[in-house]
């Protein structure tokens, strides 16, 4: 396991959305380096997780650190709390990036207009230095030679894969990968987990809401299995996999493995 | 057919053409610059922000142009105010109010295409565009408006044809566009159905070259929705 600085440090998480509460305080630090896999069954709150991190959603109450920068927000009585400051979840946003399961790629770009747009406009990179970034980026997930077509001509393998390399243009210091391998077909899973597989190994710090669970077994330095809302088993894969503490964590892997 | 009355007064057909084109292109280019801001506005989720965008969408598509034409160049004239205003060396000449008519008009019909085609951009793009940092103004103008653009390419194509169509309404205030140069012509030799057809193949040939026109643009704007067989666009950017 890495022993950084503590990139991602989140506490006490909750979410609701009116009624029903998805996240019921949730608390999780990735290090640098960590690539942290969080499992679990439909709804038990690990997209929602993710997504409070980077504020698509807006957590009910609990803290996030980046780097050791708190995400302020402000309570208001009787409502949802909302971020103090647009322009700081703008900047921490864009040092946290995220790749979705749906890919999102902005369909009227090409792949490399796709991949140069956020470090351009948001992080004001001439124009020049982002597309040869942008190249070598695509170049690493193996998409050069499709960096002229547009995402609707692209394999969903191929389209994740660009996603990826948008996400890396941001030279984040935290990737946020939302199920990225879940929306694709059986034979197209392989070439994305690969890419990731060669991020982890570089040393960057993921987290990783996916299914699976080969990845997290190899991959990931710490695994997270969230159930109701709340983690109910976490640790190194080593111990996770091979001795369960929780019982639902058993049935899960049970399920997931037959 | 009387086919000397129309060779004789080609040229007063291409007067009055030439009127049709810079004043359909002048009220697209003016009503377009403000069909943007106002179908951003009207956008808004907040009800006193998209109120007043959406109340003057709503009158100049429920009214016809030609009453909103009246009222500005016969109905203005009546305010003693507006006749001793700075605008009134404007607001007198049939030209410009047919002008401010045919913005107006337009205006409204581009914003309402804008409006829907911006609400339709697909939510995961403007997440993505949120996860990256880009903030709601930029996400607007990088994303939202570029890809609506896109998607109102035919339902304008179509607005654009209405327009040529509606601004033969400035004949009838007195304007020598190209419906006027017909009724001067039927006027002068009374012959109502060569004046007016040769009108109406005017009319046709400059609707063949809008229709041209977008579908070049939308071959260049459209290629992302293409076949995947498509050859990559290498774009020019």
């Amino acid at each position: 396991m890495a022993d950084g600085k503590a990139a991602l440090e989140v506490e006490d998480l909750h979410k609701s959305f009116g009624a029903l509460q998805v996240l019921k305080g949730v608390s999780l630090t990735a290090r640098e380096q960590d690539v942290v896999s969080i499992l679990g069954s439909s709804g038990s709150g690990k997209s929602t997780l993710l997504r409070c991190i980077n504020l698509l959603e807006t957590p009910s109450a609990g803290k996030v650190w980046v780097h050791g920068e708190l995400i302020r927000m402000r309570s208001r009585s009787g409502q949802e709390p909302v971020p103090e400051d647009r322009r700081q979840v703008e900047r921490i946003r864009s040092r946290l990036a995220m790749v979705f399961q749906q890919f999102n790629l902005w369909s009227h770009m090409t792949v490399l207009e796709n991949v140069v747009e956020a470090p351009i406009h948001v992080l004001k990179v001439p124009r020049r230095e982002a597309v040869e970034r942008a190249e070598s980026m695509l170049e690493r997930v193996g998409m050069i030679d499709r960096k002229d077509y547009y995402p609707a001509h692209l394999s969903g393998g191929q389209q994740q894969r660009a996603a990826i390399a948008r996400a890396l243009a941001m030279e984040p210091e935290v990737m946020l990968f939302d199920e990225p391998t879940s929306a694709l077909d059986p034979e197209l899973v392989g070439e994305v987990l690969k890419v990731m597989r060669s991020l982890a190994e570089e040393g960057r710090t993921m987290l990783v809401v996916t299914h699976e669970m080969g990845f997290a077994r190899d991959v990931s330095s710490e695994v997270l299995f969230l159930h109701a809302g709340q983690v109910e088993e976490s640790g190194p894969p080593s111990e996770v996999f091979t001795a369960p503490r929780s019982e639902r964590f058993r049935q899960f892997l049970a399920g997931t493995l037959t | 057919m009387d086919v000397e009355a129309i060779v004789d007064n080609l040229p007063l057909y291409l007067q009055g053409t030439w009127m049709t084109i810079q004043l359909v292109a002048l009220s697209l280019l003016v009503g377009l610059g403000l069909a943007v801001p106002v179908a951003v506005v009207a956008g808004s989720r907040r009800v006193w922000v998209s109120a007043l965008p959406r109340a003057y969408i709503y009158f100049f598509r429920g009214t016809p142009l030609l009453v909103q034409m009246f009222l500005i160049y016969y109905g203005l004239a009546q305010f003693e105010a507006v006749r001793e205003s700075f605008l009134w060396p404007l607001l007198k000449e049939a030209y410009a109010c047919a002008l401010l008519a045919f913005v107006l008009n337009t205006g409204a019909y581009t914003a309402e295409i804008l409006r829907g085609a911006i609400a339709q951009t697909p939510f995961g793009e403007i997440e993505a565009a949120r996860a990256c940092g880009m903030s709601r103004a930029m996400i607007m103008r990088r994303i939202q408006l570029p890809s609506a653009f896109r998607r109102a390419l035919p339902a304008y194509g179509n607005e654009v044809i209405f327009m040529l169509h509606g601004s033969a309404l400035a004949g009838v205030i007195t304007i020598v566009d190209l419906f006027g140069a017909a009724r001067i012509v039927n006027s002068r030799y009374f012959v109502p159905f060569e004046s007016f057809l040769t009108a109406g193949a005017f009319y046709l040939g400059l609707t063949f070259l809008i229709v041209w026109g977008f579908k070049l643009w939308e071959r260049r704007w459209h290629a992302h929705l293409r076949a995947r067989d498509a050859t990559p666009t290498v774009t020019g950017r």
